[in-house]
């Protein structure tokens, strides 16, 4: 199981998230109270900007002596100008063609012409915030009427007189608030950083547990077991998992003491077995020699019960050498030997020599470490097989080869010529009892002679294949290992792997 | 006609050896217990036992024992479950001379008996004039079958004079476990080569081989064994 790419995994994607979630909240909030502040901060100084300058407008239009002249204008324009000695007013009064300002030869860049014809044709106060130059400035502009004090606007003068103040002040205040955004906008995205790696380390803690329990519960060890923290839904996933793992250890069990128990009653049986046969065994000779004596069925009938007593006490003798192997209790007894000089006197003990084809490597070509007795019921159980069931002629061949990984290894091959193993049997060549032919003939075997021989290959740290040679044909091949010296280890003591 | 004591405590089983071995020529006097066992032992005189390893009451392994321990040299047979591995070995260092595993033709334990009394009637190979020779403080009589140790006689039982025979008729010859199989207990090749282990054991015993370093039979690892006389 590899780890999931930086943003795919879980705590790459809370981060992004509790990252976004934090951006959008502080810049909105940001944003919404820079406008707010911004707004109010304009519109208050804006108004009262607004209303001095009327007031004082008003308030001085009353000496303007009408119609102005030039230099009446420029007074007026002065006195306005005056009137808010804080405030660096700029003032330019209007007349018709006549214009004057507060300060000398300022020309007014900032008044527009909208706002110029605004106030020409009367009615009401104008403004516009406008940025010369890169500095800020609100631009005033008052149409100034004739009338008392109870009447205010009755008619325009013709006079207009515009105001202008730089908002720099109030330009800095609210651009102040820019770096306080900034700033609080940084705390919060390394809060939400930490916050997202610390969420991600409650929910991904249980996740690693569970991967790690579930791992481990696959390698085989069913009592793993989690520590169930909480309440939450990982809590309650962990918790199932302990209840899963529990019923599965607790099936397992029972599912290995029925299957021990089967082999107990097998290898019991077994043994149970073994008393009435070693005397019947005892007495078959006796019934051999006596039954030409008989009259002719009760001779049939003695010579089928010597015969088959025989038979039974070979199959007793390969269930005890199958339970031994079951229970672990099956030793190997090691010696050096010399493996083609084994093999041929394997054969001749059975009268093969004249009928296997034999390809063995010159004597003392091939020697190991091996038990003879199990070396001997491996190749006699591989011949007798292919005799029996294939076609001669029937091959044996030994060779050694030296992979370059592990120690030497020999290789045994046995074929035949018959007609193969049909492909859905080999599968099961090795398994016990299993009858090719659904008809369950009986053949003379026991039907344990390749379980037998596969117990005996792998207990010597090998293995046996069953296959169909190019030429048709069955083809058992096993390798064993060759351990050269009583000093190095003996091949890997092979405790019974139950499936 | 060879005598055969047959201890076993299975009454079929008992019957059928019986038969069995009486059939082939046997002089058979059975046993249901070690003790009984033991006692017709000194009426009967067997020339070759054949004795249970599972029998209730005093085990076989403990008649073994005490039949060696009598000083009698009586070929002695065990009939075992195979797989039983532990008694085997231990039967066999207690004094056994061969075993048989159970169930068992009587044709094939016949043929043990008989190559156990060849082992103490016949002289390995070559009869004629007395022949004794001499290796460091042993003496071997190869026509009377007697070995002395400084003169003093040491009492073998038939395995161990037959396999002491074998491996002095030729002196720094290595001997390989499978071919003492089939000189001495006239085993098959694939037989169970810790026969000759244990019997080699008694035997350096018996010898009075100091233990580690023995004299006359010595190991040759990965082979076998060889007599040496220095």
């Amino acid at each position: 199981m590899k780890a999931p790419p930086p943003l795919r995994g879980l705590r790459g994607r809370l981060l992004v998230a509790f990252l976004l979630v934090a951006c959008v909240a502080t810049l909105t909030t940001g944003a919404l109270t820079f406008r707010e502040a911004r707004t109010g901060v304009l519109q208050q100084s804006q108004d009262s900007v607004i209303a001095q300058f009327r007031d004082h407008a008003s308030t001085l239009a009353a000496d303007l002596d009408y119609p102005p002249n030039q230099h009446g204008l420029a007074a007026f324009a002065r006195q306005v100008a005056r009137s808010e000695p804080s405030n660096n007013w700029r003032v330019l009064a209007t007349y018709g063609g006549l214009s004057a300002a507060s300060a000398p030869g300022d020309r007014f860049e900032e008044l527009t012409p909208a706002l110029r014809k605004a106030v020409a044709s009367g009615g009401s106060t104008v403004f516009q915030r406008v940025t010369t130059n890169g500095s800020p400035a609100l631009v005033v502009g008052l149409p100034i009427t004739f009338g008392t004090a109870q009447h205010p606007t009755s008619e325009p003068s013709g006079v207009g007189v515009f105001l202008t103040v730089p908002q720099t002040t109030e330009q800095a205040y609210v651009e102040a608030l820019v770096p306080a955004v900034e700033r609080a906008t940084v705390p919060a995205l390394v809060l939400a950083v930490l916050l997202a790696l610390l969420a991600a380390r409650g929910v991904l803690r249980p996740v690693r547990e569970l991967r790690r329990a579930t791992r481990s519960i696959a390698e085989g060890h069913l009592d793993t077991r989690l520590a169930v923290n909480g309440s939450d839904e990982l809590a309650d996933l962990s918790h199932t998992f302990n209840e899963t793992a529990a019923a599965l250890e607790e099936s397992v069990a029972e599912l290995r003491r029925m299957e021990a128990r089967a082999r107990r009653f097998a290898s019991d049986v077994s043994h149970e077995l073994r008393t009435p046969l070693a005397a019947m065994s005892a007495v078959t000779d006796v019934l051999d020699e006596d039954a030409a004596r008989l009259d002719p069925d009760t001779a049939t009938a003695v010579r089928l019960i010597s015969e088959e007593t025989v038979k039974l006490a070979r199959l007793v003798e390969d269930l005890m050498e199958i339970s031994r192997f079951d229970a672990g209790a099956a030793g190997l007894h090691l010696e050096e030997v010399d493996l083609a000089d084994s093999i041929r006197r394997t054969l001749a003990s059975r009268a093969w020599l004249g009928t296997v084809e034999t390809h063995l490597p010159e004597p003392d070509a091939v020697r190991g470490r091996l038990d003879t007795r199990r070396l001997d019921v491996v190749v006699a159980n591989l011949v007798g097989n292919a005799l029996r069931h294939g076609a001669p002629p029937v091959r044996l061949r030994m060779y050694a080869w030296d992979p370059d990984d592990t120690v030497r290894r020999a290789v045994v091959e046995v074929a035949d010529s018959g007609p193969g193993i049909p492909e859905s049997v080999l599968p099961h060549v090795f398994d016990r009892f299993y009858k090719s032919d659904t008809a369950r003939t009986r053949t003379e075997g026991s039907g344990l002679g390749l379980a037998i021989t596969a117990e005996n290959v792998h207990l010597h740290g090998g293995t046996v294949t069953a296959a169909n040679g190019p030429r048709g044909g069955a083809v058992f091949t096993v390798e064993l290992p060759l351990w050269p010296d009583p000093d190095e280890p003996p091949p890997a003591p092979q405790e019974k792997s139950r499936p | 006609m060879p005598r055969v004591l047959l201890i076993e405590d299975d009454r079929a089983v008992r019957d059928g050896i019986q038969l069995g071995l009486r059939r082939q020529g046997h002089d058979v006097a059975a046993a249901g217990t070690g003790e009984e066992g033991l006692a017709q032992l000194e009426s009967f005189r067997p020339d070759a036992v054949v004795l249970d390893l599972m029998l209730p009451g005093m085990p076989g392994l403990e008649v073994c024992r005490r039949i060696r321990g009598a000083d009698n040299q009586v070929p002695i047979i065990m009939a075992t479950a195979r797989g039983d591995d532990v008694d085997i070995v231990v039967g066999l260092e207690a004094g056994a001379d061969d075993y048989v595993v159970k169930p068992v033709q009587a044709r094939v334990l016949e043929a043990r008996i008989r190559a156990v009394l060849r082992r103490v009637g016949g002289t390995p190979g070559e009869g004629g004039p007395p022949k004794t020779e001499t290796h460091g403080e042993l003496t071997i009589d190869r026509a009377a079958l007697i070995v002395t140790r400084e003169g003093a006689p040491v009492a073998l039982a038939p395995s161990e004079l037959r396999l002491l025979l074998t491996v002095s008729a030729s002196p720094g010859q290595v001997f390989s476990r499978h071919q003492l199989l089939e000189a001495v207990w006239e085993h098959s090749y694939h037989g169970d080569s810790r026969l000759v282990d244990a019997c080699v054991k008694r035997l350096r015993t018996k010898l009075g081989e100091p233990p580690g370093q023995p004299r006359y039979i010595q190991t040759v690892r990965g082979f076998g064994y060889r007599f040496t006389s220095r």
